[in-house]
C-alpha cells in the first residue's frame, strides 16, 4: 500500500490538472452564460499549437503560452462577437441563451475538429518536454506535470486577483451574480460577457498547452476534456473559481486514492459517486451561489 | 511506360464504352472503373488507430494500383474509383454507411472499417450482400466461429487469447534458463481487446509456472498511471505486463521510466508497435515487448516501409499495418485471377487461393490468417516479431531488458 504522502501528492498534481482545464469553462459558462460544448476542442487545439511550436520552431511550451494565450483571447473574442452575440441579442431568457449556445457551440465543435483533422490528421500525438523524474513525498512524478501544476496555480491566482481586485474583474463578478442588476450600476453586460468569454478562452488555451506536455492526444479527444471540465465546474458551482479549484483537487485526490488503495478499475465509479454525492447535498455545487 | 499507355487506352476504351453503351459494357463484365467504397473512422475515438493503421494503406494501395493503370480484369486494366465515408467511430454510422455503399452507391467492393467493434457491426450486412470482408484490424476470440458463420468474412489478426498466450512462450523458457523469476504484475484496460488479451495471458502464464503479484484493470481514458504503476512495482515483479491502449501504453512506459521501475521483462499492449512509440522514447525502447511485430529484415517489408513513408509521410505501424496492406494485395490478386467483378468467385478465391504479399505468402485456413506475429520486441530500433518462435524471421528475445536510461 502506498504511503499517504505519495497519494496526496500524486492526487494534487492530477487534481490541479483537472482544475486547470476547468477554469476557463467556469468563466465562459458562469459569466458569459455560454455553455461551450466546443470547449474540449479548444483544449486540444491549444495542445496542437504547442506541439507545432515545439516540433517545428523549437519553442518551449511554457514560452508558447505567451503566444497561444493572447491568440486564443482574440480568437474567442471574435467567436463571441460573430457567432454568439446574435444569440445573446435574440435570447429572451437565460434558459433560451443556454439552449441556443449549446446548439451553436455543438456546431463549432465539428468545425474546430475538422480544421484540426485537416491540419494534423487523426493520429495520436505526443512530445517529450521536461520529462525528468522528480521525487517528492515518496511519489515520483515527471517534472512537466509539476511545472504544469505550478503554472496552473500561478495563472489561477492571477485570474483570481484580477477578479477580486480590479474594476473589470468586479464587473465580471457582478455579471456572474446578477446580470440584470449589473446593468443598473452602468455595467455594459454584453461587453463584460464578451470579455469573460475571451479570458475564459485564454484560460482554456493555457490548460491545453500545459496538459499537452504530458498527455497523449489526438484531434478526436476533445470530448474527454469537455466531460471532465463539466463535472468539475458543476461540482464546484458554476462561475466560481474557488469551487473549480476545490472540486478539481477533490476529484484528483479521490481518483488517486481509489487507484492506489482500492482498485484502479473503480476510479470512474468513484468520480461519479463523488459527483452525485456532492450534488445531492448541495445541488448548486460546492460553492453554491455563483459568485467570484 | 507500358503501364501508362495501357492505362490510358483502357481509360479511353472505358469512357467510350460508357458513353456508347453502358449496358453492354456491364454485361460483358468490363466496367469503366472498379468502384471501391469504405467507411472509416476519421473522427471519434477510433480515429487515432484508423489514421495510423488503415487509412494510409487504403490510400497507398489505391494510388499504386491506379498508377499501374488499374486492376487487371481479363486483358484490360480498369482504374479504381473510391467512395469514402466517415463512420465517426459509431457502429450505427458504420452500418448506415456500408448499407449506402452497397445499395445506393452500388460499389463493387467494400473495404472494412477499423477495429473489432465496427468490423463486427458491418459483418452481417456485407454477408447478406455477398461482399468479401477482409477484417485486418479486428482481434476477437470469436474469429474462428465468425469465419464459419459468415463465409465471406476473413479474420486476419488472430485472437486476443493467442496474442496473450504467446507471451508465455517467451517467458517460460526464460524462466527455465534462470534469466527471470516467477513473479508477474499485470494491468489491463477494462475494454474489449485489453480484456481478451489479459484473459489469454492469465492461464498461459499460470501453466508456465508464473504467479501474479498484482492483477488489476483500469478504465479507458485513465490519464494518470502513477498510482497504478506504484502499486504494480510494489512487489518488485520480474515481469511487468500491461494490456493497454495507445495513450495508456505511452503513459505507462513514461511513468515506468521516470519512476525507475525496471522489471526484467516489460510488455505493453496496443501502441507499442507504433512509430510514435519509438519517436517518443528513442533508445529507451530497446527490449520493450508488445503485441504485434514484423519480419523487419525482409526486403518485402523494407520496400513497403519506404513506399508507406513516401506516400503518407509516416512509417507503418509494426503490427496491423502490413497486414492491412497484405489484405489489399490479396483482394487485388483474387479479383485479377477471377478477371471480372464476380464477388462470389472472389470470395471463393480468397478462401482457397495462395497470395504473394508484403507479409510473405498467405494462404488462409477456414477464413483465418493463423500465423501472425503475436509478440514483438524492440531490438536495435526495430520492432521484430518474436513469437511464433518458428515463424520465418523470428528473433531471439532479449531477456532481461536493459534498464531505462536517463534522457
Amino acid at each position: 500500500m502506498e504511503a499517504v504522502g505519495g497519494v496526496l501528492f500524486s492526487g494534487i498534481v492530477l487534481g490541479g490538472m483537472y482544475a486547470l482545464v476547468a477554469m476557463g469553462l467556469t468563466l465562459q459558462y458562469g459569466v458569459a452564460r455560454i455553455m461551450n460544448l466546443a470547449y474540449g476542442e479548444f483544449v486540444v487545439a491549444a495542445g496542437f499549437a504547442a506541439l507545432w511550436l515545439f516540433t517545428a520552431a523549437q519553442v518551449s511550451p511554457l514560452l508558447g503560452l505567451l503566444l497561444v494565450m493572447p491568440a486564443a483571447f482574440l480568437l474567442n473574442l471574435m467567436i463571441y462577437r460573430v457567432l454568439l452575440l446574435p444569440l445573446v441579442r435574440r435570447a429572451r431568457s437565460p434558459g433560451a441563451l443556454e439552449t441556443d449556445s449549446i446548439l451553436a457551440t455543438f456546431g463549432l465543435l465539428f468545425v474546430v475538429q475538422g480544421v484540426l483533422l485537416a491540419a494534423f490528421g487523426g493520429a495520436y500525438q505526443n512530445y517529450s518536454y521536461l520529462s525528468v523524474p522528480i521525487g517528492l513525498f515518496g511519489a515520483t512524478v515527471t517534472a512537466n506535470r509539476l511545472v504544469a501544476l505550478l503554472f496552473a496555480a500561478a495563472i489561477g491566482t492571477a485570474l483570481w486577483l484580477w477578479l477580486a481586485r480590479t474594476r473589470a474583474g468586479t464587473a465580471v463578478r457582478a455579471v456572474a451574480v446578477n446580470p440584470e442588476a449589473a446593468q443598473l450600476v452602468a455595467i455594459d453586460v454584453r461587453r463584460v460577457a464578451a470579455l469573460a468569454f475571451a479570458v475564459g478562452g485564454a484560460m482554456v488555451a493555457a490548460g491545453g498547452v500545459l496538459v499537452s506536455m504530458f498527455l497523449t492526444f489526438n484531434a478526436a479527444m476533445g470530448v474527454v476534456f469537455t466531460m471532465k471540465a463539466l463535472v468539475v465546474v458543476i461540482m464546484g458551482g458554476v462561475g466560481n473559481l474557488m469551487g473549480c479549484l476545490v472540486a478539481g483537487l477533490l476529484l484528483g485526490l479521490v481518483e488517486t486514492a481509489v487507484a492506489s488503495w482500492v482498485d484502479p478499475g473503480l476510479t470512474l465509479a468513484a468520480t461519479y459517486a463523488l459527483f452525485l454525492f456532492v450534488l445531492i447535498l448541495r445541488p448548486a455545487g460546492l460553492f453554491g451561489r455563483p459568485a467570484r | 511506360m507500358t503501364g501508362f499507355t495501357i492505362g490510358r487506352r483502357a481509360a479511353l476504351a472505358g469512357a467510350a464504352a460508357c458513353l456508347a453503351a453502358p449496358a453492354i459494357g456491364r454485361a460483358q463484365g468490363t466496367p469503366a472503373a472498379v468502384r471501391i467504397g469504405y467507411a472509416i473512422s476519421k473522427t471519434g475515438p477510433n480515429a487515432g488507430g484508423a489514421s495510423i493503421t488503415t487509412i494510409p494503406n487504403y490510400e497507398l494501395w489505391v494510388r499504386e494500383v491506379n498508377e499501374a493503370g488499374g486492376l487487371r480484369l481479363g486483358d484490360r486494366r480498369v482504374r479504381i474509383e473510391v467512395v469514402e465515408y466517415d463512420d465517426r467511430s459509431i457502429s450505427e454510422d458504420a452500418v448506415r454507411a456500408v448499407e449506402r455503399l452497397v445499395n445506393q452507391d452500388r460499389v463493387d467492393f467494400v473495404l472494412p472499417p477499423w477495429g473489432t467493434a465496427l468490423n463486427l457491426a458491418v459483418a452481417p450486412i456485407l454477408n447478406r450482400a455477398g461482399y468479401p470482408q477482409l477484417a485486418a484490424t479486428a482481434v476477437t476470440d470469436r474469429a474462428p466461429q465468425l469465419g464459419q458463420r459468415w463465409s465471406n468474412s476473413f479474420w486476419l489478426l488472430g485472437t486476443g487469447q493467442d496474442a496473450g498466450a504467446g507471451l508465455a512462450e517467451v517467458l517460460g523458457p526464460a524462466k527455465q534458463a534462470g534469466l527471470i523469476g516467477d513473479t508477474v504484475a499485470l494491468v489491463s484496460v477494462a475494454d474489449g481487446f485489453g480484456i481478451e488479451l489479459a484473459n489469454g495471458m492469465r492461464p498461459a502464464l499460470q501453466r508456465a509456472g508464473f504467479r501474479l503479484t498484482y492483477d488489476r484493470s483500469y478504465p479507458v481514458g485513465t490519464q494518470d498511471m502513477a498510482p497504478i504503476l506504484a502499486e504494480a512495482a510494489r512487489g518488485n515483479p520480474e515481469v511487468f505486463v500491461a494490456c493497454s491502449y495507445p495513450p495508456d501504453t505511452l503513459a505507462i512506459t513514461e511513468q515506468a521510466r521516470v519512476s525507475g521501475f525496471n522489471p526484467k521483462v516489460f510488455y505493453t499492449g496496443v501502441g507499442t508497435a507504433f512509430p510514435l512509440y519509438k519517436q517518443r522514447f528513442g533508445a529507451n525502447v530497446e527490449g520493450v515487448m508488445g503485441v504485434g511485430g514484423v519480419d523487419a529484415a525482409s526486403p518485402r517489408f523494407q520496400d513497403y516501409k519506404r513506399r508507406h513513408l513516401a506516400a503518407s509521410g509516416r512509417e507503418p505501424d509494426r503490427w496491423a499495418s502490413s497486414i492491412v496492406f497484405a489484405s489489399l494485395e490479396m483482394l487485388q490478386q483474387a479479383i485479377e485471377r477471377v478477371g471480372r467483378i464476380d464477388r462470389a468467385a472472389v470470395i471463393r478465391e480468397l478462401q482457397t487461393g495462395s497470395f504473394d504479399t508484403v507479409i510473405g505468402t498467405v494462404r488462409l485456413q477456414n477464413n483465418l490468417l493463423t500465423d501472425t506475429w503475436v509478440v514483438g520486441q524492440w531490438q536495435d530500433g526495430e520492432f521484430y516479431g518474436v513469437v511464433p518462435t518458428r515463424k520465418q524471421g523470428a528473433r531471439q528475445p532479449i531477456v532481461p531488458k536493459p534498464a531505462w536510461r536517463p534522457t
